[in-house]
């Protein structure tokens, strides 16, 4: 039996370590929006905080996240909006929507290190993170305005 | 610019495309008898509550809510939203006072939206003999009762019926309310979801639903001026945009049901063979395991959970039927190039002027196109819930095809079409992927061993890859002359598999005739060259392979403007104002003198920076590209892409932008880096690793213009696609000299 926090509420989780949290989270504990994409870490859609940081959600053992404070797309803003959710309703960034997620939380990350990211640093970090329907362009601005947005406070 | 040229055509005897078509759809339709009696009766009515009310297909009122009716499926391009919005726009509906709801099958769902398409007239093509053959197919398709989202047709499909229905509907809701209130309906008007009387008392249309419902409906009714439009051409918010952001949307791999057991599977990746054998002994005891089953082409595991499910199913050894196509990709080309022979002519599409005597007039230049298999793979894996009980079937999937989802899921388990009851979900994309039905059938065999228990199936994605039915594998023998600087002959012979027809095969409706999508990008060209032919030949015993975005003009496209290029070059002309002088249709120049002005076009940059044009029309849409490039130290870096698209009318404007970019990723991304390849019967790509088109760091900046010039309404999911990869061959070729005639054209050279 292992111990996490998710999204600020404890949960017990009876599941083997090697499971990885993005199941957990999915068939446990019912929690959606981390989503299934590649299993590899090759898309980045399973990403999800674990203590803060921007984590793929398919490569992390339950038996090393164990105890851990995760937070996931559905409480990213505490409640309200979180700027970055904000800047991508206004840019009108997904189409299917389905690696929205993994890249808003991705995006979260990338402004908490570099408030002010040029195009290059935004490729740099965001890349990891597969659109198919292409939503590279919006996504690119609306890290631009939300960088805006969180600057202003 | 003269009248509109009388394009030649296709022979006008309805035994090409619209008629086989027809046929195939008739077939569909006569299955769909049993389900529906006829087009015309509301699938609506059937399921209305109390003191509720439908006027047709598309809104259903009761006290408590209104539901509009979605009946084309979202796969992220957005119909989920711009359908009800439409109804929305004639009912006067805010957003958020009405819930969407996907269709259920039904023929009253049959798609107009293809009625351009199954006529065998160019795009362009007004004459009454067009017209007459699109009402004609439109006939058809209204006896067929199709029901399917695909072809970019949902907006051509709904302009005019959705907004229809809406008008129908605030039509009736006054006529109940002039009822009740004795005032006369034309002294009533409507408001954000109410009908209100001249003191400016205020009706909800919920609370007319009971009214209403004993009334016949307005039929009579008249669409509002654009100019009194709330919503249509104007940036507006996409009503699925807030939840995809918050996390709050449910795509189908997101449902989930009490009592629900976990499904994975491995099948054989020799497509379409049986299982022979397997030995399940390591994978039974494996954490979470409650089951392994046979099923017709592998072994299902049943878990606690999906990653259980997944991890014990690799851990199945499986024995496999090998497969009818040769083992290894060498021989896949092999097969397709001693194709262009008379045993495979599918057909030869057009021939103007006399080509033998054309060629040999001037300078001839020739070339060989080749087009991959490449994968759909869309974010979302294939995925469905199903229960199976002794009288019937019911399946929770996203599927572009409600009714053939019912076909394959009954036939799968020995049922019939209408003991299945399907329910759609919102998609993490398809690109064509979610018009096949691999997960539907595995589905159906899964849970008709487990009667009772709602089974949830995931494909890993590795799966999901070995199961992708690709895009038809193609090439172009293609070649051409020049004289006095101009072209004065085209002959176009493309040997493919025939991916629609394919698919309509695998749908139950096979067809003998030629597959109409080898003919796009071919037949459909508008310049004015005097000797032209286009030819068809289907390529036989190769993968299955199926609609793969922007379909037969996804290979077709790449060939032909590429090799158009290679004939402006030769004929040592400027390769945007030779396609603009070239070009006959005057609605079509204007879209390549748009582009060109985006882009500034001057003719040559020089130093190590090149700009290639395409203009490709799919599905009646004209679309041009511009696609500028650089030559580093690194290879090619993509710098910037301009877009003119002329869709008649563009409804949404801030959603058509991003399916434009969209599909500017999608066809250079895979030009640039994806295909699939078979070794010893399997395709070997099996992540995104292996195929990864295009990410962040190499997307350029996209700029979108669209036009409003044609005389139709057009559709937008696909038509972006095939100029790309053309667009940026030419503009490789104009930045090194290098001519890159296959995809993925990593192959030959390098990607920043």
């Amino acid at each position: 039996m292992f111990m996490l926090t998710v999204n600020g509420l404890k949960r017990q989780i009876d599941v083997v370590p090697e499971m990885p949290l993005l199941w957990v989270l999915r068939d446990e504990l019912g929690i959606t929006s981390p989503k299934y994409g590649c299993g590899i870490a090759q898309c980045g859609a399973c990403t999800v905080q674990i203590d803060g940081v921007a984590v793929r959600s398919c490569q992390a053992r339950m038996a090393d996240v164990a105890g851990k404070a995760i937070t996931t797309l559905e409480a990213v803003g505490n409640g309200k909006l979180h700027p970055v959710q904000e800047a991508w309703i206004e840019h009108q960034v997904p189409q299917c929507g389905y690696c929205q997620a993994g890249q808003i939380i991705q995006a979260i990350s990338l402004l908490e290190t570099i408030p002010q990211p040029t195009d290059e640093d935004i490729n740099e970090v965001m890349s990891g993170n597969l659109c198919r329907c292409g939503t590279y362009e919006r996504i690119r601005a609306a890290i631009h305005a939300a960088a805006e947005k969180m600057g202003g406070k | 610019m003269g009248e509109m040229p009388h394009l030649s055509r296709r022979s006008f005897v309805f035994g090409s495309v619209a008629v086989a078509s027809g046929v195939a759809f008739g077939q569909f339709a006569q299955a769909q008898q049993a389900v529906s009696s006829a087009a015309t009766t509301n699938p609506l009515a059937a399921g209305l509550g109390p003191h509720s009310v439908t006027f047709n297909p598309w809104v259903e009122i009761s006290p408590e809510r209104i539901t509009l009716i979605a009946q084309h499926a979202d796969k992220g391009q957005g119909v989920g939203s711009i359908q009800p919005l439409l109804i929305a726009e004639e009912l006067d509906l805010e957003p958020d006072q009405f819930e969407i709801r996907f269709a259920g099958p039904s023929p009253a769902y049959f798609n107009t939206g293809f009625a351009h398409e199954l006529a065998p007239f160019m795009a362009a093509d007004q004459s009454p003999e067009a017209e007459k053959a699109r009402a004609a197919a439109l006939e058809w398709l209204r006896k067929a009762g199709l029901q399917m989202t695909g072809g970019s047709s949902t907006i051509p499909d709904t302009y005019d019926k959705l907004r229809m229905a809406g008008a129908v509907t605030r039509e009736t809701l006054k006529a109940a309310a002039a009822k009740r209130t004795g005032v006369a309906a034309a002294d009533l008007r409507t408001e954000a979801g109410n009908v209100v009387l001249p003191d400016g008392t205020k009706i909800p249309y919920v609370a007319l639903s009971a009214d209403a419902a004993k009334i016949t409906p307005i039929a009579d009714v008249k669409l509002r001026e654009p100019s009194q439009w709330r919503f249509i051409g104007k940036p507006m918010e996409r009503l699925d945009i807030r939840s995809k952001v918050t996390g709050d949307m449910k795509f189908g791999i997101d449902r989930k049901m009490d009592g629900m057991v976990y499904a994975a599977v491995k099948l054989n990746p020799n497509k379409g063979q049986p299982i022979r054998s397997y030995d399940a002994s390591k994978a039974q005891s494996m954490p979470g395991v409650k089951k392994i089953l046979k099923i017709s082409n592998g072994i299902a595991v049943i878990a606690t959970n999906s990653w259980y499910a997944m991890q014990a199913a690799e851990r199945v050894d499986c024995t496999w039927e090998p497969s009818k196509y040769p083992a290894e990709q060498a021989e896949h080309w092999n097969v397709v190039a001693s194709s262009f022979a008379p045993q495979f002519l599918a057909k030869e599409w057009r021939h103007d002027g006399d080509i033998d005597t054309g060629l040999k007039d001037g300078t001839l230049v020739e070339a060989e196109y080749r087009a991959p298999y490449v994968g759909h793979q869309p974010l979302e894996p294939l995925n469905g819930i199903g229960i199976v009980t002794d009288t019937g079937m019911e399946i929770w999937a996203g599927h572009q095809t409600p009714q053939s989802v019912q076909y394959i899921a009954a036939t799968a388990i020995g049922m019939k079409p209408e003991q299945v009851t399907f329910h759609n979900e919102w998609m993490g994309g398809s690109f064509g992927h979610r018009l096949e039905f691999e997960n539907i059938r595995v589905l159906a065999e899964i849970a008709n061993q487990l009667r009772g228990t709602p089974v949830k199936l995931v494909f890993s994605r590795e799966q999901d890859f070995l199961q992708d039915i690709p895009r038809q594998i193609a090439m172009g023998r293609y070649r051409g002359s020049v004289k006095d600087g101009k072209i004065i002959a085209a002959d176009f012979q493309v040997a493919a598999t025939a991916p629609f027809k394919e698919l309509l095969a695998r749908m139950g409706a096979p067809s003998n005739d030629p597959d109409g999508q080898l003919a796009v990008g071919i037949w459909n060209v508008y310049y004015d060259i005097p000797n032209y032919r286009a030819t068809s030949f289907e390529v036989q015993g190769l993968s299955p392979s199926t609609t793969w975005r922007s379909v037969g003009a996804s290979a077709n496209g790449f060939f032909t403007e590429s090799f158009i290029d290679e004939l402006i070059h030769a004929a040592g002309l400027d390769p945007l104002m030779a396609r603009i002088q070239m070009c006959k249709i005057p609605i079509y120049r204007k879209l390549m003198e748009t582009v060109g002005e985006m882009a500034d076009w001057k003719g040559p940059l020089g130093s190590g920076k090149g700009r290639g044009v395409a203009f490709v029309e799919s599905f009646g849409t004209s679309v041009a590209e511009i696609v500028e490039v650089t030559m580093t130290d690194f290879g090619i870096k993509i710098d910037k892409v301009w877009v003119a698209a002329d869709v008649g009318k563009v409804v949404d404007p801030v959603n058509f932008e991003n399916l434009v970019q969209g599909g500017v990723v999608w066809g250079l991304g895979h030009a640039m880096n994806c295909e699939l390849t078979y070794a010893k019967g399997a395709v070997q790509q099996t992540n995104y690793h292996h195929h990864e088109a295009m990410r962040m760091y190499q997307c350029p900046v996209i700029e979108v213009r669209g036009l409003e010039n044609d005389y139709t309404v057009r559709g937008i999911g696909e038509p972006p696609v095939p100029p790309a990869a053309p667009a940026l061959a030419n503009a490789i070729f104009a930045a090194t000299g290098k001519r890159i005639r296959e995809m993925p054209f990593n192959k030959f050279i390098d990607f920043v």
